[in-house]
């Protein structure tokens, strides 16, 4: 779907862009850029819970933010999710079998230690849409082997 | 069923609303970063720059137009194929001057400003400059030298969002030297 790819676009101009903010190489300075692509996910995620269709229902039961989490997958990068679980518990995990959407194809597998830059925004996205449901989270991203990438949601209720 | 087919308008509202909301996030992060409106209009401009290049080849792909003949062609390429697939608007296109190397594209409503309200001490930065980086980068890669630039912006209380199209020259192929 063409509009999918103008995100996608705008998505790896960003990492591009505001991924490249510290020229200090150390880990101090990947941590800043991971820090503002995640909180400019952040802040998309807050908005696009607000546009989300009054109809969605309350979440009382875990296994609401499950299927909201693959809701939102499809809804939003019109694809489905590869694997869901969690541990009854709070924590979810989601991963995704191929996400050229997010981490560009041509990154091989040497550059996998630039793979956090291309999950924050996405990362900062869930976080922010869980919050505007009322749902605090920390959402942490891991790739072990390209393209395949798990993000890892833990909820806590916030009130 | 109709549940179905509400579903297929949900995501596809969805996926345009992730763009114009990462847009807009985008755009509060580089306020942030940066101290004027100026810097951030050029930021926009450049980012713009470096997706058309490459967003032109996914169109191409797409839309399997040919090569356009004139500035005319383009423009209506422009409006009807590359904004409607991208963009899910049709801008008009008027106010062609005399020579046809100039046109303006009308957007009636910029999907990009949805919900955007520009805030007070923000009065001359170009929110959606974006677009303009995006059509000179694109039409670069065509062999065409473009300037494009808001001229009016319903984010600052115009009717309409109107761009100016100015078409500079074509870009002669240059082979690298030692080649034939």
């Amino acid at each position: 779907m063409a509009v999918v790819m103008l995100f996608q676009f705008l998505h790896a101009e960003m990492v591009a862009e505001l991924g490249a903010r510290d020229t200090d190489p150390g880990p101090g300075g990947q941590k800043r850029s991971l820090s503002v692509l995640e909180g400019t996910g952040f802040r998309a995620g807050q908005a696009l819970g607000d546009r989300l269709p009054r109809d969605t229902p309350a979440f009382r039961e875990e296994l609401d933010v499950l299927k909201f989490c693959k809701d939102l997958w499809v809804a939003v990068f019109q694809k489905q999710m590869d694997g869901l679980c969690t541990n009854h518990q709070g924590t979810y995990v989601l991963q995704d079998n191929s996400v050229p959407l997010l981490i560009p194809t041509a990154l091989g597998l040497q550059y996998l230690e630039d793979a956090p830059k291309f999950l924050a925004f996405t990362c900062g996205l869930l976080r922010g849409t869980l919050r505007t449901l009322g749902f605090q989270s920390l959402v942490t991203s891991s790739v072990a082997t390209l393209p395949a990438c798990k993000f890892q949601v833990v909820v806590r209720k916030s009130g | 069923m109709s549940r179905q087919a509400n579903r297929g308008t949900e995501s596809k509202k969805m996926s345009s609303e992730l763009f114009t909301l990462t847009y807009g996030a985008l755009v509060t992060q580089l306020c942030k970063d940066y101290e004027n409106d100026e810097d951030v209009n050029k930021q926009l401009d450049k980012m713009g720059y470096n997706i058309g290049v490459r967003l032109i080849e996914d169109f191409l792909a797409r839309s399997n137009v040919g090569r356009c003949h004139d500035f005319r062609e383009t423009a209506d390429v422009i409006a009807k194929v590359a904004f409607k697939m991208y963009l899910g608007i049709t801008p008009s296109i008027t106010n062609w001057s005399p020579a046809g190397d100039e046109f303006s594209l009308i957007l009636e409503n910029n999907p990009l400003v949805d919900f955007v309200e520009l805030p007070d001490n923000h009065s001359s930065l170009i929110y959606s400059n974006l677009l303009c980086g995006v059509l000179r980068g694109a039409l670069e890669m065509v062999q065409m030298a473009v300037e494009a630039k808001f001229v009016q912006d319903t984010l600052k209380g115009d009717g309409v969002t109107e761009i100016r199209m100015r078409f500079i020259r074509r870009i002669e192929d240059n082979l690298p030297a030692g080649e034939e």
